[in-house]
């Protein structure tokens, strides 16, 4: 949306736009999670929204980029970056730059290193509080945000949280609108200049390979009737063991989480 | 005194009715131009309105004749009195001319009279129930007004008095025909339906004095290169002035009302009225003075718009409501009804391009559907590697391996669909049983985007088609046989203007039931005679209506020695299974199903089986609780086949040498 000179936003969004990939045919689109953010974000009124792309530019990633246009923008802010860099500084050089009151981002990318740390990434540089896997804002008041956080099994967790924040949606968000072919077209990539780009030295060093179908770990339910399958269905994860730490000191904190994964052999030695 | 009156009368109804004119072709060149061959198009408007037209007309008998009557005793007694009494050439035959147009033309509207006294629910009411008043009154008063030209009463008979009230019913009369032809009265749809045939939008679709059914039914594809070029129709101004013209030419009928599966189903759409809208939208003002049935569920009153106003607001009310515009099967019944040779479907699907490719508003799953045919090709969002998994033990030949066949098999998306794998491996079977040379392309083939068109996305469409058209360009072949009458019809005819069939390719498409026709007929196919019980066949409206096939699915349930037990509604009246269109993915609600009404048309036969051609038909006919058999006229011959045992050992001889091939590779 582009900004309205007579009426000063109320709420500065930036959302955080990514190149998705489909997951049968690994065609360039916009990535599912981003446009949940994209559709958050216009759901709320009087929010003045901001796309924000950093990566490079060709031919692939301009149609897909334009897919996020296409739900109604008239531009995207795009950071040009060379392949394999290291896009957080330049993100947060642009975000500190011109804070918004709210980033919105996917959990994590479609392609890529897609380890889904970025957001967490930003909200260290720019000492933001970061909230994961909202599925709804439900409103912003003096300066803090009532959000829904979704936690398994459907359920919602209210949070408040004071801005500038960083929010991250998964596939529990509200489904992105229709993207057009018109908005899209027409829409601008706006090329907006930053420093020097920083590379990925750890990402250089990586080598990709495709992934390995792994098995899947079958849940054997035995089960005489349907109403025991149903149960089994509908019952919640067994943890039982799980323990809630409170009012611990950071290294507490760190060992008892160093002990459970020795006990699970997530950590040998 | 009426010597002198008349001339003025006469004239000055002329004058006004050229200024009406005037008035009126500026509305309709408020539309987008359209270069049309304006003399070559007058020239050719009587055999369309001779023949096309009344082609149509004359499905009603008796409305055919009494318009024959009324029309032409007008258009005969409107020239003549200009002659008799507008210049005073009254001698001789011309009076008994006009005295004998004027008398026809009263019979006429007698006739128009009665179909008024109890009009059936289609028709319009409002001004159109004052119009055989207008026309008596119009042709009596020239009648008794002709009658002391040419002196069978004195000059002087009557009072002056009577001649004055005379004056006054002719001016009525004058006023309605002449006047209100090009001033919006109900006879506004003579001037611009003549105006309409001349410049139809559609010039193909009329017959020709060389013979031939005239056949356009492809859509006009988009500019999409063009960032000005407008991405479908968002005002009633956004339409071609041509199309703006056939729109005013609407006569409010309501045949299309009568036959639109959407209108039957209780669905929110009524050709006639959205028809209607877009003339209140070309003029400007509400749609208060319709007086038709409305849409299903919506009272009218409520909506209005403007030439340069949205036709479907965002939010709110415009001129049409989305869901109007989405609840259209495209199965053209409309357009095949139209005594007035409009185009509503095109209209439709102009105004949902809008509607998806700028406001994304397609609803329900229509959007999901574009989605997956954006990302995988097909509608369903199959991985488009697994297309022929369902033909794994059929080791049916590739394209890719052959290079150049006699026949291409284009299988359509129905290779996801269970149930249509049962018709493609019924179609295999008899493919092979008649020895045809044929391949598929297998992975390489893609929806052909027809849903995609319907649904208004034109540029998926397009880019559907041009990889399509790539695709088919690397091979060789003579024709496309295909059992689903969607990729069939935009194959054959939507492909061609993007450099399909008939363009730069040299192939032919057929419909898989013309192809076994054909087969049937040469000899290569033999079948034992049906024992089952009644059939009735249930016509495609994309073969039927769309391709003017109807006679070949009946001659193979012929040669199966199937009597068909037709339908009230087929062959060209054939009602519309609910599944074009994209219909079932917008799922407009309504208060009946159409494919339920479908099967009560079946059930109506005693039919126990109902035979059909097309994936679409087989699916909506099926979800009918209760219904009668559904096959596909593929499965019905594959039953029947006879193999003959010389067939049977070359067939097995082939099957072997590929065995033996496979082996040595």
């Amino acid at each position: 949306m582009r900004p309205d000179p007579q009426k000063s936003p109320s709420l500065a969004i930036t959302v955080l736009v990514s190149v998705g990939c489909h997951p049968l045919t690994g065609r360039g689109r916009r990535a599912d999670q981003d446009a949940r953010g994209v559709e958050l974000a216009r759901a709320l009124p009087l929010a003045e929204v901001r796309l924000l792309h950093a990566g490079v530019l060709d031919a692939g990633s301009d149609a897909a980029l334009r897919g996020y246009l296409g739900m109604g923008f008239d531009a995207l802010t795009l950071i040009e970056q060379p392949e394999s860099s290291d896009v957080v500084p330049a993100l947060a050089e642009v975000l500190a730059d011109h804070p918004p009151t709210l980033v919105i981002a996917g959990t994590r990318a479609e392609r890529g290193e897609a380890s889904g740390l970025l957001p967490y990434l930003l909200a260290e540089r720019l000492g933001w509080p970061l909230v994961a896997a909202v599925a709804e804002v439900e409103g912003v008041e003096g300066g803090v945000a009532t959000l829904l956080q979704a936690l398994p099994r459907g359920q919602r967790r209210r949070l408040q949280v004071r801005l500038p924040a960083i929010l991250t949606v998964d596939s529990a968000a509200p489904a992105p609108r229709q993207s057009a072919f018109g908005p899209a077209r027409r829409g601008q990539l706006a090329v907006h200049e930053v420093g020097e780009a920083v590379p990925d030295a750890e990402l250089v060093e990586w080598v990709e390979q495709p992934a390995r179908k792994r098995p899947k770990r079958l849940k054997i339910v035995k089960a005489a009737s349907a109403r025991d399958r149903f149960k089994a269905a509908a019952a919640k994860a067994e943890g039982g063991s799980g323990q809630v730490l409170d009012g611990v000191t950071p290294e507490q904190g760190a060992e008892a989480i160093l002990k459970l994964l020795k006990e699970e052999g997530v950590l040998r030695r | 005194m009426l010597d002198t009156l008349l001339p003025i009368l006469i004239f000055s109804a002329l004058a006004l009715a050229v200024i009406g004119a005037m008035r009126r072709i500026r509305l309709w060149r408020q539309g987008r131009p359209s270069p049309v061959p304006i003399l070559q198009g007058l020239a050719a408007m009587p055999r369309r309105y001779v023949v096309d037209l009344h082609h149509v007309v004359a499905r009603d008998k008796v409305m055919s004749n009494t318009h024959v009557a009324t029309a032409g005793g007008f258009v005969a007694a409107a020239v003549l009195m200009i002659l008799v009494h507008g210049l005073g050439l009254a001698q001789g035959v011309l009076g008994w001319a006009l005295l004998a147009a004027s008398a026809v033309m009263f019979v006429g509207s007698l006739f128009v009279a009665r179909r008024r006294r109890n009009p059936p629910a289609r028709l319009s009411k409002g001004p159109w129930m004052r119009l055989p008043k207008s026309l008596m009154a119009f042709s009596l008063s020239v009648f008794l007004i002709t009658l002391p030209a040419v002196g069978v009463l004195p000059q002087d008979a009557g009072s002056w008095i009577l001649a004055v009230a005379l004056a006054a019913v002719l001016a009525w009369g004058l006023g309605e025909m002449v006047f209100g032809m090009t001033w919006g009265g109900p006879m506004k749809h003579a001037f611009a339906g003549a105006l309409h045939l001349a410049f139809h939008r559609r010039p193909e679709r009329f017959s020709t004095k060389a013979g031939g059914k005239g056949r356009s039914t492809g859509l006009k594809a988009l500019d999409l290169d063009s960032p000005q070029a407008k991405l479908g129709v968002e005002m009633p101004s956004d339409f071609t002035w041509n199309q703006l013209l056939g729109f005013d030419a609407c006569v409010q009928c309501g045949r299309c009302e009568a036959v639109c599966p959407a209108f039957a189903a209780g669905q929110p759409l009524n050709p006639k009225k959205l028809i209607q809208d877009m003339v209140v939208g070309l003029a400007g003002g509400s749609d208060a003075h319709y007086a038709g049935s409305p849409y299903p569920g919506k009272p009218v009153g409520e909506h209005a718009g403007g030439p340069h106003g949205p036709i479907v607001a965002r939010e709110g009310k415009a001129l049409v409501d989305a869901e109007t515009l989405w609840s259209c099967t495209t199965c053209r019944a409309c357009v095949e009804e139209c005594p007035m040779m409009i185009e509503h479907v095109d209209a439709i699907v102009d105004m949902r391009r809008f509607l998806t490719l700028e406001h994304g508003n397609t609803p329900n799953k229509g959007a999901e559907v574009l989605d997956n045919l954006i990302a995988t090709d097909n509608p369903g969002g199959f991985d488009p590697g697994s297309r022929l998994h369902w033909a794994a033990d059929l080791n049916l030949p590739r394209m890719a391996d052959l290079g150049q066949v006699d026949v291409l098999l284009w299988l359509g998306d129905g290779v996801f669909d269970m149930r249509n794998q049962r018709t493609l491996r019924a179609l295999v079977k008899v493919l092979r049983a008649a020895e045809v040379d044929f391949a598929v392309l297998g992975d390489e083939e893609r929806d052909s985007g027809d849903v995609a068109r319907r649904l208004g996305d034109e540029a998926t469409f397009q880019s559907l088609a041009r990889r399509n058209i790539a695709t088919l360009a690397k091979y060789r072949f003579q024709r496309i046989v295909t059992c689903d009458p969607h990729s069939f019809h935009v194959l054959c005819n939507e492909y061609r203007e993007l450099g399909g069939p008939g363009g730069d390719a040299h192939y032919t498409v057929l419909h898989h039931s013309t192809f076994i026709a054909e087969l049937y007929a040469a000899g290569q196919l033999h079948f034992t005679p049906w024992k089952g019980g009644a059939v009735t066949y249930h016509d495609p409206c994309y073969l039927g209506r769309y391709n003017g096939e109807y006679e070949a699915p009946r001659e193979v349930l012929r040669a199966l020695g199937i009597t068909v037990t037709e339908m009230a509604r087929s062959g060209f009246r054939s009602r519309c299974c609910g599944g074009g269109g994209g219909a079932p993915l917008t799922d407009i609600p309504g208060e009946r199903r159409i494919p339920d009404m479908r099967m009560d048309d079946v059930r109506e036969t005693g039919a126990e089986l109902v035979a059909v051609g097309c994936p679409q038909c087989t699916a909506m006919l099926e979800g009918v609780v209760e219904a009668a058999e559904v096959r596909d006229i593929a499965e019905l011959v594959a039953d029947a086949l006879v193999i003959l045992p010389v067939k049977m050992a070359k067939g097995q001889g082939r099957a072997g040498q590929a065995r033996v091939e496979e082996l040595a590779s």
